[in-house]
């Protein structure tokens, strides 16, 4: 005899379909961050806000192997002596710790950008803050989706 | 023990001009171990990693980077440069247990 009821069809049917519903709704960038992650993009931002906008993001929507994911960021500065950017922080928001990376720049780099490759445990957002010679704080945020040896993620 | 800091690999573009913005591409060869892993004995393997990056030009610091355990295997930066003037870049790569390895490379302008 069965005592534990079976999940129908029609059941596991529209848990997929309210899945997909919120997999579809647009990412703001101000969206609720994890304890540990907000603590430690505050941490960084100290009583300043950081705006929208000058920072484009390069990570690959899907990432086939969360070991190596490459990320590009850049930055829209002159990075002049008077006007650059002097940090980018780089935070991963579904990693054992939410540290991923600081880039320290100078006005001799000619163009805020830097590429690397970094470790995501699971389908996540990356967070970049990046922080202005005037401490102007500006942040990009993007998703993700992370398939480690077609376990899934 | 820490692990071994491998061999340096950097690269500059074959041809540059003055005033030009150019890539410069880096990779060293490093476990990264990030601290969360365990032996098949349980244990937790300890963190190694390369911690920080630092490039300069004519001893004048050009570029830096701290490093997390979320960073991979084999740390790949690439960062910008603006070559005004030849001279010699130094990288250096320092690992949680304060050993480092550096490599030179000069820019020549076309």
């Amino acid at each position: 005899m069965h005592t534990l009821k079976a999940p129908t069809r029609r059941g596991a049917m529209g848990l997929a379909a309210a899945a997909a519903a919120v997999a579809l709704l647009p990412m703001p960038a101000s969206a609720q961050l994890a304890p540990a992650v907000q603590a430690a993009v505050d941490r960084v931002r100290g009583n300043r806000t950081a705006q929208e906008g000058r920072i484009t993001l390069r990570a690959p929507p899907i990432a086939e192997n969360g070991n190596t994911v490459p990320i590009t960021v850049s930055v829209e500065s002159p990075m002049t002596a008077a006007d650059h950017v002097t940090r980018v922080h780089v935070f991963a928001t579904g990693n054992p710790t939410p540290e991923v990376a600081v880039f320290h720049l100078t006005p001799a780099m000619g163009r805020a950008q830097v590429d690397t490759r970094i470790r995501l445990g699971q389908t996540q957002d990356v967070v970049v803050l990046a922080e202005m010679q005037d401490g102007s704080l500006f942040q990009a945020r993007t998703e993700v989706k992370v398939t480690i040896g077609g376990c899934g993620g | 023990m820490a692990a071994p800091i491998g061999q340096p690999r950097v690269r500059l573009p074959a041809q540059v001009r003055a005033g030009e913005v150019i890539e410069i591409r880096t990779l060293i060869s490093h476990v990264m171990e990030t601290g969360q892993r365990r032996d098949q004995a349980g244990n937790v393997i300890p963190r190694d990693i390369i911690k920080r990056f630092e490039a300069k030009f004519e001893g004048q610091l050009v570029f830096a980077m701290d490093l997390a355990p979320a960073i991979s295997a084999n740390p790949y930066i690439a960062f910008q440069f603006r070559a005004e003037r030849p001279g010699r870049f130094e990288f250096t790569w320092t690992n949680d247990a304060g050993e480092s390895r550096s490599a030179t490379q000069e820019l020549r302008l076309a």
